[in-house]
């Protein structure tokens, strides 16, 4: 190539928005090196890592603006209570809520499932009441309905998987029936990657009047997330898989739902008045917000949906499909790799095991090349039940992730092949 | 990568691809059961005591890392002909080995043999988060020794 066509195609990168060497500079941790190797991170989808604009934001607050929240009546209390709930504000308009209101911070996913179940479900499920899982969930939406059930005695059911790791809307159609209350599914899989169909299954579970809970941990990294468009009754993420903080999270949920759902958790920040002998609660989300939140955090959140939009979402989800089309293709040319996972929608993760070496074994050969994967069961026991497998590798892909990161991969199982003469 | 060697070094492949002492023998009155929460690895050991308190057979199944099989390999075959205090001994010999304890790790009464194994396994050491990997067997196998009924050990 001439220095020329080179200069253009830089060009032409920037025109379309997206220069990935550019983004890279903005991800300080980046440039830091593992076992003497450069450090080629490709565990996003089990937390990404922070840009600098998320960074300086939290310390910007803590040194400038930072107070409790909701409680003061000084500068710097309405300061911090401002952006605490400006930051709720860029939430909604994120994933297009219809007010700010719908928006409950949490501590993460797991926190948002979990007071789905304790607040709506504890009140709403009952004998008789089915709900509906999928295969590939996430532990986080299965054992929050498995201790509920345990105390109120409804049923749980289980939608297959098929051979590609995606669901058919067929299976899900038999599950779903007069006595479903809520359908409880990841919108994109953290193990195999797989894009469900959730629009479909909202369809179906409308049509029975179910209530539709979406695990948008993965999905709201890689795509563009319209909870109106979706008409999703909840949707739950976490920051930290978002470039944004650990520590906080959210769930969206509709407005009418949340104003008939009761406090699961109780303290300050939730009430309207405490006597002993009685007490009233505020409006949601503050009902469901007890104690002092991770107010910096929320603030760190906002900012990395800030620096998503700068970049263009879009452009994002174009550069990740590249790069897991390329890290695929390298891949599944290697002789007795397995990829797990190869439903024709999929976001970019790369599960795989290699015949003759154990995926722990892999990671730690991997580690020392500098790329940091995950091994093991990925928190979904009974998905890797259903693959018959103990564990897999995976690599995950995020929007500082490069084609030349997928070589490094693809050179480091290499590695792997050598040492275990495979 | 050279520290990787030292790790995977040829006896661990060795015993992780082809593991000795692998099955379920009728004889067996001491079992116990470990599972590493980690990593979802699973083992069963498998002890047959004698009427002197030794152990005569002892055999192990399960699923796991490279690491763990040879570990669990190779201790069964470490055991055959020791007494229930030798088992604990080498128990704690690797335990201390592997945690980075080695002046704990009371090597003077071992054979050879034994001992070099048990370094080789130790080699686990430098990689912290892999260290349960090569101590489960061992665990288990105390336990197993230590109780009659079957036991569940979680590491
Ligand atoms: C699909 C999915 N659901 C739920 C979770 C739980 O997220 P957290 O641990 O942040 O609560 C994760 C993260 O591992 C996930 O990938």
């Amino acid at each position: 190539m001439t220095l020329a066509t080179v200069d253009a195609i830089h060009r032409a990168r920037r025109i379309n928005g997206f220069d990935v060497e550019r983004v890279r500079g903005d991800f300080p941790i980046l440039a830091r090196k593992v076992h003497g190797k450069p450090l080629v991170y490709l565990d996003s989808a089990a937390s990404a890592q922070k840009p600098r604009a998320v960074i300086e934001a939290m310390s910007r607050f803590y040194e400038e603006d930072y107070a409790n929240i909701h409680r003061g009546v000084h500068f710097l209390s309405q300061r911090s209570t401002d952006a605490f709930e400006t930051a709720r504000a860029k939430v909604a308009r994120f994933i297009n809520a219809a007010k700010a209101d719908e928006i409950i911070f949490t501590r993460n996913a797991t926190e948002s499932i979990n007071l789905v179940a304790q607040s709506w479900g504890r009140k709403n499920l009952g004998p008789g009441d089915e709900i509906v899982l999928t295969e590939l969930e996430h532990h986080a939406n299965i054992v929050p309905w498995q201790m509920l059930r345990a105390e109120k005695g409804f049923e749980i059911k289980v939608a297959p998987i098929d051979d590609t790791g995606q669901i058919q809307l067929d299976d899900m159609a038999k599950l779903i029936g007069p006595r479903t209350r809520l359908v409880a599914v990841s919108h994109m899989s953290n193990a195999l990657g797989t894009i469900l169909p959730v629009r479909e299954i909202v369809r179906m579970a409308r049509a029975q009047g179910a209530l539709i809970l979406i695990d948008g941990c993965q999905a709201a990294v890689h795509k563009q997330i319209d909870v109106q468009a979706l008409d999703a009754d909840f949707y739950a993420f976490s920051g930290h898989k978002l470039y944004g903080p650990s520590g906080i999270g959210v769930l969206y949920g509709k407005y009418a739902l949340l104003e008939a759902m009761p406090p699961y958790q109780g303290g300050g920040d939730m009430i309207d008045r405490v006597t002993f002998a009685r007490t009233t609660f505020k409006e949601p989300p503050h009902r469901f917000e007890a104690g002092t939140p991770a107010i910096a955090e929320a603030i760190g959140l906002a900012a990395a949906i800030d620096y998503l939009a700068e970049l263009g979402q879009s452009f994002i989800a174009d550069h990740e499909d590249d790069v897991l089309a390329y890290a695929t293709e390298r891949l599944a040319a290697i002789d007795g790799l397995t990829i797990h996972g190869t439903a024709a929608e999929k976001g970019a993760i790369l599960s795989f095991t290699i015949a003759g070496a154990h995926a722990h074994d892999v990671a730690t050969i991997l580690d020392q090349q500098g790329v940091a994967v995950r091994a093991g069961h990925h928190c979904a026991h009974p998905l890797m039940d259903r693959l018959g497998v103990t564990a897999t590798a995976r690599a995950s892909f995020a929007l500082y992730s490069t084609r030349a990161e997928a070589d490094a991969l693809t050179d480091a199982i290499g590695a792997v092949k050598r040492i275990f003469k495979l | 990568m050279s520290d990787l060697r030292d790790l995977y070094q040829e006896v661990i492949l060795d015993h992780g691809k082809a593991p000795r002492n692998f099955g379920h023998p009728s004889g067996a009155n001491r079992t116990a059961h470990g599972h590493n929460a980690m990593c979802g690895d699973t083992i069963d050991v498998f002890l047959t005591v004698d009427g002197e308190g030794r152990i005569a057979d002892a055999a192990f199944e399960g699923q796991g890392c490279a690491i763990s099989v040879a570990s669990a390999s190779m201790m069964t075959e470490m055991l055959k002909g020791k007494t229930q205090a030798d088992a604990h001994h080498l128990f704690e010999a690797m335990h201390a080995l592997c945690t980075g304890h080695e002046d704990e790790a009371d090597l003077a009464n071992l054979d050879e043999d034994t001992a070099d194994r048990m370094q080789i396994l130790a080699g686990v050491r430098q990689y912290p988060m892999r260290v349960k990997c090569a101590t489960l067997a061992w665990h288990t196998m105390d336990k197993a020794m230590n109780h009659t009924a079957k036991q569940d050990v979680s590491v």
